[in-house]
């Protein structure tokens, strides 16, 4: 059974339409994120799940039970925001106690409880001090444990990490997702960033614009992307009108201008169902540049030109044009990147790239 | 180039200043002063130091009852505005209200009309609809001008209470009546004091207003003085302002001290 079931739900606000109809499905213990840019949509999900907004159309389910009626109050989950959300005028300890007061734990037993869960998010000394005089991670981990102290049926996280800087985000990264398969509690995750939904996700359900673009593996998402939405959205891609000119059972060959024909797997165009028009999608750190006479290997290998060179450290984004067609690339950085200007050439493996249909 | 602060320009204004402070508040430091004077004549100079006013004061009966009345006023001014502010201000930041914006303005447009005008207006009202003046009056009349002000502190604060925390107690199982009276009333409380001390200092203070509404033989005490004042400068109503001097100011002060603390436990 589902820990959670969206079934055929639709949120409009007036005549704007904030979540076009839509089913999901998340198992138990799954931890799911909805991702995508703002205003697609996944916080309304989330809100929704949470009981903060009505669905106008369309049923939830927590645990097989229909909570549409069932106010947030009573709903038994965990939510955590992006700012934390403590309560400033109560200490850590009564932050965190908060909910269990609310619900069948004898009293003696609550001080036990809170404790184990301030050990769980690591912060076993901050019970006595008051929320402003801890850091912003520190925060969020209590967030954290004030959400899981009550062992809520589903954990909703709101962009939990977005506030948080940069190195810290990849430690409680790692942390939110060593204690979510700690406690194994289902978990709904919003976020607009990529690589922490790639980074935690068992699956991902990428939104644009009120609907659900993909549903699938970090794995899946990130090699067939089902649109090319989710193509451009989940990292950088090069999409290329193409022609679909053969369909065999192990492979698709498509013809596109710059590389000509290449054979894809058929596995990396699941959707691509007949000849004629397609979308080649060339992921921007798959397409190589090398010396203009390289060997190419399998390759497919084309001379362009570098346009701008976008230093990163340990890779390099170029822009590069071949012919009159402008295209991305990101590469590690092997002893120098390529100055603007440089002659070069493209190197694509036909299996690293993808097909949607045209 | 610039003036260095010891230049010339600098200390004139420096003088300046002292002047103008001085002008402000010089009146109030002579009353304070003549009220321990014990000469029978309020004005210098002084014959010796004397809590003479401040006895005969405590003894005269209509300047108590006054004092009574003003007292009783206030607090249930401070009472009935803040209760009131608290809720129109919930409903207007919390809620979505039809016509929000026009139902403010109308709650805070008592500020903006001249206080002399709001008292004309309210009397030739009651006029009209036959209902004779009653404290019952008096205390609407003062709850009218102090609600704006509760309207406005208290809004300001509830502005900056994030509806987040009350969404997070909702989610840990709170009810939204346990959620106002466990999170949204402790973290609005020193706006929630800071309305009523205004309310109660603005009414203890007012006159007015209170002379058109006040009913036949009931004073407070702003009246009181001024119908002493038609007699004779007497030093006792030295004293008297002395005491209203300590009221109106150190209450506030008080206030701000308690709100303060408050909220630098709560850390908001």
């Amino acid at each position: 059974m589902s820990a959670v079931t969206l079934n055929n739900i639709a949120k409009r606000f007036g005549t704007f339409t904030a979540v076009h109809k839509s089913s999901l499905e998340i198992a138990e213990g799954a931890f799911v994120t909805l991702l995508g840019p703002s205003g697609c949509g996944k916080t309304t999900n989330l809100r929704m799940i949470a009981g903060l907004l009505d669905p106008t159309e369309g049923e939830i389910l927590i645990g097989g039970k229909r909570v549409n009626d069932v106010p947030i109050h009573k709903r038994n989950l965990g939510l955590v925001f992006q700012n934390y959300a403590l309560f400033p005028h109560k200490t850590v300890a009564e932050n965190v106690a908060f909910g269990l007061k609310y619900r069948d734990v004898p009293a003696g037993e609550i001080p036990k409880r809170v404790q184990d869960a301030l050990d769980l998010v690591q912060l076993p000394n901050v019970g006595e001090r008051y929320p402003k005089e801890l850091s912003g991670g520190q925060q969020q981990r209590i967030a954290l444990a004030r959400a899981i102290v009550i062992e809520p049926d589903v954990l909703l996280l709101d962009e939990p990490l977005s506030a948080l800087d940069a190195n810290l985000r990849e430690d409680m990264r790692v942390e939110l997702k060593r204690i979510q398969e700690r406690i194994g509690v289902t978990t709904v995750f919003v976020t607009h960033d990529q690589s922490e939904a790639l980074a935690m996700s068992d699956q991902i359900v990428v939104m644009s614009e009120g609907r659900v673009e993909q549903v699938g593996e970090p794995e899946e998402v990130y090699n067939t992307p089902a649109s090319e939405f989710v193509a451009n959205f989940l990292g950088a891609s090069n999409i290329i009108a193409a022609d679909c000119i053969e369909r065999s059972s192990d492979s698709v060959a498509l013809e596109a201008p710059i590389f000509g024909k290449l054979a894809i797997p058929v596995w990396k165009a699941p959707n691509l169902k007949s000849e004629g028009k397609a979308k080649l999608v060339v992921r921007a750190e798959k397409l190589l540049l090398a010396a203009p006479d390289a060997p190419a290997g399998d390759a497919v290998s084309v001379p362009a030109k570098v346009e701008t060179v976008d230093y990163q450290g340990q890779a390099v984004r170029y822009f590069v044009r071949a012919g009159d067609t402008q295209l991305q690339a990101i590469n590690m950085i092997d002893e120098h990147p390529y100055a603007a200007g440089s002659d070069v050439s493209l190197q694509l493996r036909p299996q690293d790239c993808a097909a949607l249909p045209g | 180039m610039a003036a260095s602060s010891g230049s010339l320009g600098w200390n004139l204004v420096r003088v300046w200043t002292l002047l103008v402070y001085i002008f402000m508040f010089l009146p109030i430091a002579v009353v304070v002063l003549l009220s321990f004077n014990a000469s029978q004549f309020g004005a210098f100079p002084m014959t010796g130091f004397s809590f003479r006013w401040f006895v005969e004061l405590a003894q005269n009966e209509a300047i108590l009852r006054a004092f009574r009345t003003s007292i009783v006023l206030g607090l249930m001014t401070a009472l009935i505005s803040t209760t009131l502010g608290v809720l129109a201000s919930l409903a207007l930041v919390r809620y979505r209200v039809p016509g929000a914006n026009m139902i403010s303005t109308l709650l805070i447009a008592p500020i903006l009309v001249p206080e002399v005008v709001l008292a004309v207006a309210l009397l030739l009202f009651l006029n009209f609809l036959q209902i004779n003046k009653s404290f019952t009056l008096l205390l609407a009349g003062h709850v009218i001008f102090t609600l704006p002000f509760v309207i406005l502190v208290v809004q300001a604060r509830l502005v900056s209470i994030k509806r987040d925390v009350e969404e997070a107690a909702m989610s840990l199982g709170a009810s939204p009546r346990q959620t106002f009276f466990q999170i949204t009333l402790p973290l609005m409380l020193p706006a929630v004091l800071a309305g009523a001390l205004f309310a109660f200092t603005i009414s203890f203070d007012d006159i007015t207003g209170t002379l058109f509404w006040k009913p036949g033989g009931v004073e407070t005490v702003p009246t009181q003085i001024f119908a002493m004042l038609r007699n004779s400068i007497s030093p006792e109503i030295n004293a008297l302002g002395t005491v209203m001097i300590v009221m109106t100011v150190g209450l506030p002060l008080l206030g701000i001290a308690i709100a303060r603390r408050l909220s630098s436990k709560s850390g908001a």
